[in-house]
């Protein structure tokens, strides 16, 4: 089959700009250390509420500086809706859904993850300049949705 | 007189009058104007959406109880009916064209306007019923009315048929013609519907095996997770179903449209068969965030991902080489001089050539969103939609719009009526996407949700949307003015104008590298289905067993 040069040319450069930007997620993952969420257990939620550790949601000191965030998610609030950590922390959040599909993010943070009815959403972001962080509900869930959020507060 | 000449009144000569046979033109039309009448209702819904942002809640006025009945309308509409039933009235319309033969099957062209047709109205009694209100991905545990899921199956299995007819043309041709390349026209019109055969399977198992026994009460849990990888493997190849009419326009009518010439046989083929091959097994990357999937698929999707890229970027280049050709015949110089040559005042030219410059910006967003870990920045926020607004927003619906500027006179025998409404239409479109488009991504980049009810958000004021939301709420105005203006000239040519002095024929381009030239395995489309086959095995069998066993723990939940 013949292929002209301009062709040969246009798709060589097109390969060098996909494997480019590869690079550069390459960069984002294992310089930055940004990474996606992965599997963090299972939860039924049928029983959340008498499942660890969504039967005590909150906020906790696990260690120096680092909290952790229990947080159901259901149409349409989150449990709790306000988490109070000192500026500096790192904090995990563990969010899972009692009924419908929801989403959480947090905003000016790499936060972003689907809370799905039987499964654990585990994210973790350092907060260091204090204010108030918004999160929200980012998947339709039903008549309330835009209702549902809530805010951590950096002090 | 033949049977073109019966159904619209024109006269043809030549050897193109007899494969256009009534029976089968009729479900062609009736499709087409379903797609339509779905592309005006649910573009509709979009004023409402655009106006939500503002203030303005129009939604009881319309007897709708809530935005999301609304969204749930918009989405169907425009996502599933008006891309489905354009897709399989356009593309068996060049298969005819393609195989310069009638469709193999009477039966199966009008068994697809049935289902369509069925489907629709299964689906928009449970949606107008508010029993449906689950938008367009319909995530279980949300449940439906069993109506809608049954909608959905008629809707797929329409597009089954289609295919099937096509492939039975495709058996038909080549035992008339041993030996011979497929003609290209043939060759891309039964290319995407393969694709879809395989990537609908997913949707397919969804609907038929969980979800339509679950609303019936048969199943009693679903596992949302799980549903959702089945959904995701069908709903990312989708894009590529919706896009590909647009493609084949852009390859071989618009060079012929412009005057101008295809460049390459060999290279079109070669793109449509990488589109065949790597749309399905990509599905993952719209499931960076889903927290069961494991991140090393979620990798390996990434990079097939990048891979369907691939074709498109070749697609720009040849397109675009076909678009210099023709400016360049019709008199252009210079380095961009053959851009102002270009045809402007035609309007299924224009109306193209603009879906085209906003697509650039369609498929640049598109990648923002499959780069992994960039994905958290603008993932399920109002980035999304801004992207998928100027691909299947624009590049599909405007190039919709811009065939049937020759289209409509073509299957109505009536001169277009309005030439300059029209020019007027495709440009008012384009801005208005522009300007929508704007609003949407700048509100998602500061953490914007989608398809939320923004102008009601409990949270609005703790955010700087304001600007976002009016950029929006303008941009939709304007393409519902658009839209407006389009359907102005789709009815008065159809119902008003004059009968076509000269009959219409369906643009074909020529190629400076024909066929013969061409590498004869592309025409192996069996093998390159089972490779297709093959390559999603390989991306979603990991997947699958790293998941099991199913966690079936949600029962069916209404909270609409």
């Amino acid at each position: 089959m013949r292929i002209e040069r301009y062709e040969k040319i246009f798709m060589a450069l097109t390969l060098v700009v996909l494997l480019a930007a590869l690079a550069a997620i390459g960069v984002g993952v294992f310089a930055a250390e940004v990474h996606l969420p992965a599997p963090a257990g299972r939860v039924d939620p049928r029983q959340i509420r008498r499942t660890a550790p969504f039967d005590q949601p909150g906020v906790r000191e696990v260690a120096p500086g680092e909290y952790e965030a229990v947080i159901i998610a259901r149409a349409w609030a989150f449990e709790p809706n306000e988490i109070r950590v000192p500026r500096g922390s790192t904090v995990r959040f563990r969010v899972a859904s009692a009924d419908v599909i929801h989403g959480f993010l947090v905003e000016n943070t790499n936060i972003n993850v689907m809370v799905i009815p039987g499964q654990v959403a585990e994210v973790a972001a350092r907060f260091d300049r204090p204010g108030e962080y918004v999160f929200l509900c980012h998947e339709y869930c039903g008549f309330g949705h835009h209702q549902m959020f809530g805010k951590v507060i950096v002090e | 007189m033949s049977s073109i000449a019966r159904t619209t009144g024109m006269e043809y000569s030549g050897p193109a009058e007899t494969i256009y046979l009534a029976e089968q033109l009729w479900p062609i039309r009736g499709q087409l104007y379903l797609g339509l009448l779905g592309l005006a209702v649910g573009g509709y819904l979009g004023l409402l959406q655009a106006l939500e942002r503002i203030g303005i809640d129009l939604y009881s006025a319309h007897f709708l109880k809530s935005y999301y009945q609304g969204l749930t309308i918009h989405g169907v509409l425009l996502a599933f009916l008006f891309t489905f039933a354009f897709s399989n009235s356009f593309l068996s319309l060049t298969t005819i064209r393609g195989f310069e033969r009638p469709l193999a099957s009477t039966w199966l062209a009008q068994g697809a306007f049935w289902t369509m047709l069925a489907g629709t109205v299964l689906a928009a009694f449970a949606i107008l019923t508010n029993q449906a209100t689950v938008l367009f991905t319909f995530y279980a545990p949300l449940k439906a009315s069993s109506l809608f899921y049954l909608g959905a199956v008629f809707l797929v299995l329409s597009t089954w048929l289609t295919s099937a007819n096509q492939l039975l043309t495709l058996r038909a041709w080549r035992r008339e013609h041993p030996e011979e390349p497929i003609p290209l026209l043939g060759f891309v019109s039964v290319v995407p519907y393969l694709m879809w055969d395989l990537a609908s399977v997913g949707v397919a198992i969804l609907v038929v095996v969980f979800l339509l026994p679950w609303s019936l009460g048969i199943l009693s849990h679903v596992d949302p997770q799980f549903d959702r990888l089945l959904f995701w493997f069908t709903g990312h190849p989708i894009v590529y179903f919706w896009l590909l009419p647009a493609y084949v326009s852009w390859y071989l009518m618009i060079p012929a449209q412009v005057g101008g010439r295809l460049f390459s046989d060999g290279l079109t083929r070669f793109v449509f068969l990488l589109f065949l091959v790597l749309s399905t097994p990509t599905g993952l990357h719209h499931q960076f965030t889903d927290p069961g999937m494991p991140t090393v698929m979620k990798t390996v999707h990434l990079f097939t991902t990048f891979a369907v890229v691939y074709p498109s970027f070749i697609t720009a280049f040849t397109v675009m080489a076909a678009l210099e050709s023709g400016g360049r015949a019709r008199g252009g110089r210079g380095l961009l001089g053959w851009i102002r040559a270009l045809p402007w005042k035609d309007p299924s030219v224009n109306a193209q050539l603009l879906a085209m410059l906003v697509f650039t910006l369609g498929g640049a967003t598109g990648i923002v969103n499959a780069s992994y870990s960039v994905n958290l920045v603008v993932h399920n926020t109002a980035f999304v939609p801004g992207h998928f607004h100027m691909t299947v927003g624009t590049a599909v619906a405007l190039t919709a719009m811009g065939i049937c500027y020759w289209l409509i006179p073509f299957l109505s025998g009536r001169e277009l009526w309005g030439r300059r409404l029209a020019l007027a239409q495709a440009w008012l479109w384009a801005i208005g996407m522009l300007v929508f488009a704007r609003g949407q991504i700048a509100g998602g980049l500061s953490g914007m949700p989608r398809r939320t009810a923004i102008g009601d958000a409990a949270y609005l004021d703790l955010f700087q949307w304001s600007l976002d939301n009016w950029l929006t709420a303008i941009g939709g105005i304007v393409m519902t003015t658009s839209g407006l203006l389009f359907f102005i000239v789709m009815l008065r040519t159809l119902f008003f104008s004059r009968p076509l002095a000269a009959p219409v024929e369906i643009p074909v381009a020529e190629t400076v590298h024909g066929a013969r030239e061409s590498w004869p395995l592309f025409d192996r489309l069996g093998l390159w289905f089972l490779i297709a086959v093959g390559l999603a095995v390989v991306a979603y069998v990991p997947v699958i067993l790293g998941y099991l066993p199913l966690n079936p723990v949600s029962p069916p939940i209404r909270v609409y």
